[in-house]
């Protein structure tokens, strides 16, 4: 273990795994609330022009990558909140276009064939640079500012849209910025696991946390420990059994999710066991016969006073 | 789609003159001024020149048959549904320039009140405080707000616990603390008592009655007057996107006896399977037609 730690490129390798830990899940929770979990991969599809055109223009391809992304996250949340029913059509293009687009330009650039794009797809941790690492940490604070400081206002607009628009909240606004927020995760985690796993790292640690939580806030905060707990590692583990480090720590995110499902029932029902006399959990419509007063209720009220659930 | 066979009711006409004498509020200036509303749906026009109004601790019910436009004008009224033609003032303001949405507690037409990551009743009311705290901290007034608001539909209790662990009613009764967490000016329900079962009716009917008798004004979608009639000061039917009728409610008729009316209840046989007792709501109505 402390000869793993010795080596520079592994010191940066897990930093990185801690930053992408926490941002991802940070951000992911808002686009499973809002039942979007797959947004993320779409934006890693287009996150592929943004490495293509670094590749043209040899320029940094994590920041031409944000730069894309950024504009693609802004054209799908301009194209969510219209609501049209082609919404979905136009996505499509938009996710397609990107991933083809991006593998057409790094075949026409220079460094076509040498396989550099593979470290994008799949990530390539223990490569990366200190000035990577800078990139990484500048754009990971940002995001965890936003979406753990504007905790109340992003979850009132996941939430419920129409709501938080009575509420005067700059609806529009938030969930650009979230949008953005969503794009610049995708680029940042692109170097630890890749374009093409970048969203199962927004999406599996929130989904296996709220198999034992109860609230949004403790949701948010053990997805954010899984996060950082899976990736490290994920990378120790790739370290250890020369395997990339995506898909371990995506893997391991996923036996955890298992685990975690297994034993939500069995706490779910000790939890609703210890307030006993609660009366019924769902169901509030009886049919007669399954208790006295309900058969009384039922007998009393005339034929036309199905009021309420007659619509 | 049968016609109510009820003959001991006389419908009212459009023509009624009376316009709520007897309200305090009738001078008042309205919070509420929606005047030649046109609007529409993806393209199908949905209202065709709706006025409406409503004064400050007037309680309007706004009913109609299904596609008649009601939760369309309740939605351009908080701007979710931008208006073609007509105006629109909230407060004496133009939309354009409104701010004060302090003012408004809106509690929306849901099923659910669950999204998809788990969130407590505790955490979905507290978005109704996000106009008084903005981005600073929640602190304890707000705090004890939430509590009050859950306190008063009698889900203090439960604030704790998953909102999707709730039952429809409950939830429902989530979505009206969250209305009532900022104390409105202005509460407007869409269709409150949908999928709502006798207890939370009846809740329901005592919130209401405690938030008027606080001096809010109140602006309800609703599909029948029915347990909440006593509270209602005025009527406004739509029919195909129009006002068809004005005026203050017919005691015990409902919107059985208005015009245009699609009678959709499911009767005889099945009736046991949607009836909410409303015997059980204690509230006191008497009975349209003989059980």
């Amino acid at each position: 273990m402390t000869e793993m730690l010795s080596y520079d490129f592994m010191q940066r390798a897990l930093l990185a795994a801690v930053l992408v830990g926490v941002t991802a899940p940070a951000v992911g929770i808002y686009l499973v609330q809002r039942r979007q979990a797959l947004l993320g991969d779409g934006m890693g599809h287009v996150a592929m022009t943004g490495v293509g055109l670094g590749f043209i223009f040899q320029t940094s391809p994590v920041w031409m990558a944000v730069l894309v992304c950024v504009l693609g996250a802004v054209v799908m949340e301009l194209v969510r909140s219209r609501g049209n029913q082609r919404g979905d059509i136009a996505l499509a293009m938009l996710f397609y276009g990107g991933m083809a687009c991006g593998k057409l330009l790094v075949s026409l650039s220079a460094e076509a064939g040498s396989g550099s794009l593979e470290s994008y797809l799949w990530g390539s941790i223990l490569t990366v640079a200190p000035a990577d690492l800078v990139t990484i940490a500048v754009l990971g604070a940002v995001v965890i500012a936003v979406t753990v400081g504007l905790r109340r206002q992003l979850f009132a607009i996941c939430q419920d849209e129409e709501f938080a628009r009575v509420t005067g909240l700059p609806v529009r606004l938030l969930n650009l910025l979230l949008a953005v927020m969503a794009a610049v995760t995708v680029t940042v985690a692109m170097r630890v696991v890749g374009l093409l796993l970048v969203s199962a790292l927004m999406v599996v640690p929130v989904v296996a946390a709220q198999q034992l939580t109860r609230s949004f806030a403790a949701t948010q905060a053990a997805a954010i420990a899984l996060g950082v707990v899976v990736s490290l590692a994920g990378v120790t583990g790739s370290y250890q059994a020369d395997v990339p480090s995506g898909p371990a720590i995506v893997l391991l995110a996923i036996v955890v999710f298992a685990l975690f499902s297994a034993i939500s029932g069995p706490l779910a029902r000790r939890r609703h066991r210890a307030p006993a006399d609660r009366g019924p959990e769902v169901c509030d419509v009886r049919l007669p016969g399954q208790g006295a007063a309900d058969a009384n209720a039922c007998a009393q009220s005339g034929p036309t006073s199905g009021a309420g659930l007659a619509q | 789609m049968l016609q109510n066979s009820t003959k001991d009711v006389t419908p009212p006409t459009d023509s009624d003159p009376a316009r709520l004498p007897g309200t305090p509020a009738a001078a008042a200036p309205a919070i509420v001024r929606l005047t030649g509303a046109v609007a529409s749906l993806g393209g199908r026009p949905v209202l065709r020149g709706v006025d409406l109004s409503v004064r400050p601790g007037e309680v309007v019910a706004l009913l109609g048959a299904n596609g008649s436009g009601k939760s369309t004008t309740v939605k351009s009224v908080i701007g979710a549904v931008p208006l073609e033609r007509g105006g629109l003032e909230l407060f004496g303001t133009p939309y354009a320039k409104f701010r004060q949405w302090h003012r408004i507690g809106y509690v929306p037409q849901r099923t659910t009140a669950a999204g998809g990551v788990p969130a407590t009743v505790r955490e979905v009311v507290s978005t109704g405080r996000l106009p008084q705290h903005r981005l600073l901290p929640f602190r304890r007034k707000d705090r004890e707000a939430v509590d009050r608001a859950l306190d008063a539909v009698g889900m203090l209790d439960r604030a704790r616990d998953g909102v999707a662990d709730l039952s429809g009613g409950q939830q429902q009764r989530v979505l009206i603390a969250r209305a009532l967490v900022g104390s409105p000016d202005l509460l407007i329900m869409d269709e409150p008592m949908a999928g709502v079962d006798a207890a939370s009716q009846q809740v329901l009917a005592d919130t209401l009655r405690s938030e008027v008798a606080r001096g809010a004004a109140v602006l309800l979608v609703l599909h029948e007057l029915g347990p909440l009639e006593p509270l209602i000061d005025r009527v406004v039917l739509l029919r195909d996107g129009c006002v068809a009728h004005d005026g203050p409610p017919v005691p015990n008729t409902g919107l059985h006896a208005l015009p245009g009316h699609d009678h959709v209840h499911p009767h005889a046989d099945d009736h046991h399977l949607t009836s909410t007792g409303l015997t059980g709501t204690g509230l006191t109505t008497t009975p349209r037609r003989p059980a």
